[in-house]
């Protein structure tokens, strides 16, 4: 819209928001159910199912519109209700809008600006009672983990064994933040780990990312990794980026995106290709391998946080959970030679764990055959067998 | 039929939420009212997952909550312990015997608590079976959250047949007999 419509256009929002304050009060969707009168709730949402769970006999006026508010109904609603909740999760939307109308209702000096509602919670705050019976007991944690076969899981035991910080991302790889691989230093939202990456270089100089790379997902990267990327190439940035390219987006179920030469139908579409698309913003060294060449990965990575030229590093395998994708027929398995040294298990693979004398048992089950793990036993105690 | 709250719980990928669809489709065609929900995002990698079902003449809320459990289904041991705590005073535990280490206590940072069952059976009734066994016995790993269903299904109520019908329904059709049989076993039979 041109500068000089929108002061006019205004007329029209303010004109429709007056309209639709008038109708809400005579929408069905805002419905006042009558119970017991001394005590009612003004809601909406999922908190609608906590109200009616925890207080089934109570008032309730269930907003479906809130904004704007039925003000007609509420006043009418708080006419006959003698005490009134307004429950609705974080912030105070609604009750802080009700108050200003100088209704008296009753809402976050009781309840939590925190986290998801309950109808426990609800019983808890206003009749003090609660349903819990028995204790919570300590338990170990059980973190999601990379799956077994994740091309990611090999690009972070290199990043690990070189003692790398990463500027992280959105997707399966996030979890190369937890221990063992710990790799990941920060992560915020979608395409982040590149500019952050730029920011730490352009706060404290060139030298002090030489132990540092962003890492980010094929789809975050097309998402809004791209634009991040051009800014650094136009603001003379020498860092080290690896797209992280496992053929679709993980970690929300596989999804197709724009580098995967399908659209979301499933039919044949072009592919864009990283490497033509970062030379073309100007990146000048981009340089594509194997996710799971351990050696090739080190060597490249370890060449261009030193240098100071800015490096795309594109790592490819795709995930261990695309269709169709298994190790040529082999699984592994532990030999006698094992020394107890624990090295494999510095990958963080669920299907690796320890038998009770201190020697390593994989799982075959688990196991996807990814050999990733022959890398890290010095001893010839993982072979490969054939897959059965 | 009085209001059920049921907890599934297991590690991402045993097949858990499955599971929870069965229970909830054959309550559903029971004629009953039914809310279902499940924590979702990272349920196929291996982390700490639950599923609730609840179902009764009329449900509001979609989750069970501390305190109001009938029934937790457990695929695993230390996921059994790690909800047991939403159990109402008599509720029961169904519990796979089986064992697997979460990524802490393969690194070491903790460790697998002993005595699981044992100490769960103190405070509460639990029932346990090794599902993995009779799923090997059976020709096929992949069943063990039918023949874990069978054996719950004894302590939840309906009639087999009503069982037996929604498995048909919801496994993949090639698998109807072999989930059947695993169903079976569990149930007892
Ligand atoms: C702005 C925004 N949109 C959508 C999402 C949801 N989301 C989480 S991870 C993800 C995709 C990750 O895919 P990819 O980068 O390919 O990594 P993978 O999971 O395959 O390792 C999306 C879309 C989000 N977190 N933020
Ligand atoms: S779904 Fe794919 S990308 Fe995600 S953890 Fe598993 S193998 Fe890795």
């Amino acid at each position: 819209m041109m500068p000089g419509s929108a002061i006019g256009r205004h007329l029209v929002v303010e004109d429709r928001e007056n309209r639709l304050q008038q109708d809400a009060s005579s929408l069905c969707i805002n419905k006042v159910e009558y119970g017991d009168k001394k005590i009612g709730f003004i809601t909406s949402g999922i908190c609608y199912q906590y109200v009616k769970e925890a207080f089934p006999n109570a008032s309730v006026l269930k907003l479906g519109l809130v904004n704007p508010l039925p003000k007609k109904l509420i006043e009418e609603f708080a006419k006959n209700v003698q005490t009134i909740y307004v429950i609705e999760e974080l912030e105070p939307v609604i009750e802080e809008q009700i108050k200003s109308w100088g209704i008296n209702v009753k809402g976050k000096e009781l309840f939590t600006k925190q986290g998801e509602y309950s109808s426990n919670m609800l019983k808890k705050v206003i009749s003090g009672k609660d349903d819990k019976v028995f204790a919570k007991s300590e338990s170990p944690n059980r973190p999601p983990i990379l799956c077994p076969g994740c091309p990611h899981r090999s690009v972070f035991s290199v990043l690990n064994k070189l003692k790398i910080h990463a500027s992280g991302d959105i997707g399966c790889y996030t979890l190369g933040a937890v221990a063992p691989l710990s790799v990941i230093d920060t992560t915020v939202c979608m395409g982040a780990s590149i500019s952050m990456l730029h920011g730490i270089e352009k706060a404290k100089g060139k030298d002090y990312i030489k132990n540092w790379v962003a890492v980010i997902g094929d789809s975050t990267f097309l998402h809004t990794g791209i634009n991040s990327l051009v800014n650094m190439v136009y603001n003379k940035s020498t860092g080290t980026v690896i797209i992280l390219d496992n053929r679709t987006t993980g970690m929300t179920g596989h999804q197709e995106h724009a580098g995967t030469g399908k659209t979301l139908k499933q039919e044949e579409t072009y592919a864009i290709d990283f490497r033509t698309l970062c030379l073309a913003i100007g990146v000048k060294n981009v340089v594509e391998v194997n996710a799971f060449d351990v050696k090739e990965l080190e060597k490249t990575i370890k060449e261009s946080v030193n240098n100071d030229v800015l490096t795309v590093i594109i790592a490819r395998a795709p995930c261990a959970l695309l269709k169709g994708q298994v190790f040529p027929n082999k699984c592994l398995t532990v030999s006698e030679n094992c020394k107890k040294c624990g090295m494999c298990m510095k990958i963080g693979c669920p299907a690796i764990t320890k038998n009770e004398d201190g020697t390593i048992n994989i799982d075959s089950s688990a196991c996807n055959g990814c050999g990733l793990c022959l890398n890290y036993c010095k001893f010839d105690a993982i072979k490969k067998v054939e897959r059965v | 039929m009085k209001e059920m709250n049921i907890m599934v719980v297991g590690v991402g990928g045993q097949g858990t939420l499955l599971t929870s669809r069965i229970i909830g489709k054959t309550a559903l065609n029971c004629g009953l009212d039914v809310k279902l929900s499940e924590v979702h995002g990272m349920a196929q990698r291996g982390g700490s997952v639950v599923t609730f079902v609840r179902f009764g003449e009329k449900i509001y809320e979609p989750v069970v909550e501390e305190g109001s459990a009938d029934m937790i289904i457990s695929f695993e041991k230390l996921e059994a312990k790690r909800y047991a705590h939403f159990l109402k005073k008599d509720g029961i535990i169904i519990v796979n015997d089986c064992k697997i280490e979460p990524m802490t206590v393969v690194i070491g940072s903790a460790e697998y608590p002993k005595n699981i069952i044992e100490d769960l059976s103190k405070e509460h009734k639990v029932y346990s079976i090794d599902g993995k066994k009779i799923a090997n016995e059976l020709g096929n790993p992949k069943v063990l959250n039918s023949v874990v269903l069978g054996f719950a299904a004894k302590y939840i109520g309906f009639d087999k047949k009503d069982w037996l019908n929604t498995v048909e329904m919801t496994v993949p059709p090639k698998t109807i007999e072999i989930n059947t049989q695993a169903f079976n076993k569990g149930y007892g039979e």
